[in-house]
């Protein structure tokens, strides 16, 4: 334990130089910043910071909050990954979070709607792309051949962001598309090309990166018709106070912006 | 065991409660409050939630949510899709359940084991599970496929076997109690009467244990009815042919609780009044 988190103390900062250096014109804000944000901490007790956020930020969050942690001894970070509305219900019914990150304006709004949270703040970006299994037994490598009745194709559900972002998509694109099924979140979407079971999906550009290989990504124009934005807020009743705002700020910097596109996210 | 205590004999024909008529009298004597105060918080328990659900309910508008062609779809398809899984399980797991309680095999440890596993195992997994083996590339589904042309994921079919997976071991625990309470000494008899094997399971053990199949289809219908996890997973979700009613609620739930608790109020209530007019019907009760 004591060992790996003093390792951490050496390597945060190390990675921190590394990452400014190697940016150059890196935003100068981020760096007086987080540096006072972790002397502030440093003198604070143990601490914990519960973030919600949507699970496509799941690898990039987690990364980030270890970065975190160490930047801040003594506190916890603590994640609730999910569909981006269940969230926002958690959260306008009561749930003890800090910070809200969703995966689109509309989940964002419910909480703002119901004053839970500060004013939003949009960190990135997301684009569909076409997901085929690796060997594409269907041919697919553009948006109109998912419009074959011999294609199996897999959308989210309306009622979710990528849903939304692919019937959006798929209107830009005057295609009628009749799924077989219209899954739950993105990441079941995803599944089900994996295991060979659907011909094609759409899921977000970072959801292929994510598969390592086990899915192919088609990019297709109608895309930026369907940008999806995802906005961060600290909320309301954050029992972490300042450390909300915190990681905020560290989402925003130079240094979050580097792991979230290299996980395919756009600046916005 | 518990067949040498019972007292008096047994008519397989009288009933379906196969026990004998004067332990069916009450207890008489003061309530033991060690067990009527626990009794009251589990009922409380199991029943609050519900009273959450009945005070949330949008009543203003229940009406006209509940004509929506969606929700009668989903209704139907809920009810159908139960009705026939608890017949696959009955047609399937009533002999499971005669071999696990009557054959004394190698491995009968192991076998109820495994028996139970859809019931721990959860269902999410469960439909990844069976993704692997019926899928379009799974190891029986693959054959099926280039074989029959049949592919179960996406489809109606689908769901029944999700649902069946996940209902069948309450059908299978269920009917084996049954049958390790039954007394094996009519069985016995028949059997020396020239009786076959079939026709002793057929005449006398199954109107002995009838109370513990209708009491394990039941559980296995109201089970099968709600499940959720392992239908999304294998068969998806698309109205008219996979969205049941738990895979609506759900998805309402992502943008409009209310219409959600309808739904749930919906399913609820359906399966109260199936639950009660069968249990009056079949098993007397009281």
């Amino acid at each position: 334990m004591f060992s790996r988190s003093s390792r951490w103390v050496v390597a945060l900062p190390a990675a921190l130089a590394l990452g400014l250096s190697g940016c150059g014109s890196g935003d100068p804000a981020a760096s007086p910043n987080s540096a006072s944000a972790s002397a502030s901490a440093a003198g604070g007790g143990a601490k914990e910071l519960t973030v919600f956020a949507a699970a496509s930020l799941t690898g990039t969050f987690t990364e980030l909050g270890k970065g975190f942690e160490a930047a801040h001894p003594g506190t916890t970070v603590k994640f609730n990954f999910g569909s981006s509305a269940t969230l926002a219900q958690q959260i306008t019914q009561g749930a003890p979070a800090d910070v809200f990150a969703a995966a689109s304006p509309a989940t964002m709004k419910t909480v703002t709607d119901a004053s839970s949270a500060s004013a939003p703040t949009t960190f990135v970006r997301n684009k569909l792309q076409i997901a085929v299994p690796a060997d594409n037994p269907a041919k697919v490598d553009e948006l109109k051949d998912l419009a074959d009745p011999k294609v199996k194709v897999a959308l989210c559900a309306e009622q979710v962001p990528c849903g939304a972002a692919a019937i959006k998509a798929l209107d830009a694109a005057g295609l009628k598309v009749t799924p077989v099924t219209l899954e739950q979140d993105v990441k079941a979407t995803l599944t089900k090309v994996e295991l060979g079971e659907v011909d094609a999906a759409l899921v977000y550009r970072t959801d292929v990166i994510a598969s390592a290989g086990k899915v192919k990504g088609i990019a297709f124009p109608e895309a930026d018709k369907a940008i999806n934005d995802y906005p961060i807020a600290t909320l309301a009743k954050a029992p972490a106070g300042d450390l909300a705002k915190q990681f905020v700020d560290l989402v925003l910097s130079q240094q979050g912006r580097d792991v979230l596109t290299k996980a395919g996210f756009e600046a916005p | 065991m518990v067949t040498s205590e019972r007292a008096g004999p047994v008519d397989p024909h009288s009933g379906f409660t196969g026990r004998p008529a004067a332990s069916s009298g009450q207890v008489s004597g003061r309530l033991p409050w060690m067990l009527v105060l626990p009794a009251l918080a589990g009922l409380a328990f199991l029943v609050l939630p519900l009273a959450g659900l009945l005070i949330r309910a949008p009543w203003a508008t229940l009406l006209e949510r509940l004509t929506e062609p969606q929700v009668l779809e989903a209704l139907r398809l809920s009810l159908v899709c139960a009705t026939v899984a608890t017949a696959v399980c009955l047609v399937l797991g009533v002999p499971l359940a005669w071999l696990l309680a009557r054959v004394d095999f190698r491995g009968r440890r192991v076998v109820r084991a495994l028996v139970t596993v859809p019931l721990v195992l959860p269902p999410v997994v469960g439909g990844v599970a069976l993704l692997l083996v019926l899928g379009r590339r799974g190891l029986i589904g693959q054959w099926l496929e280039a074989t029959f042309g049949i592919t179960l994921p996406f489809t109606t079919a689908g769901v029944i076997v999700a649902e069946a997976f996940v209902a069948m071991p309450f059908l299978v625990i269920s009917v084996e109690g049954a049958l390790r309470g039954a007394d094996q000494r009519f069985e016995e008899a028949a059997a020396t009467l020239g009786a076959s094997r079939w026709t002793v399971f057929r005449r006398v053990t199954l109107p002995l244990i009838m109370p513990g199949v209708v009491a394990g289809a039941v559980l296995c219908w109201a089970r099968a009815l709600g499940e959720f996890g392992a239908t999304i997973t294998f068969a998806g979700n698309f109205p008219g042919t996979t969205r049941t009613m738990p895979l609506a609620v759900y998805l309402a739930l992502e943008t409009e609780p209310e219409a959600a608790i309808v739904l749930s109020l919906v399913l609820l209530a359906v399966s109260v009044i199936i639950l009660a007019s069968l249990r009056d019907r079949w098993v007397n009760s009281t």
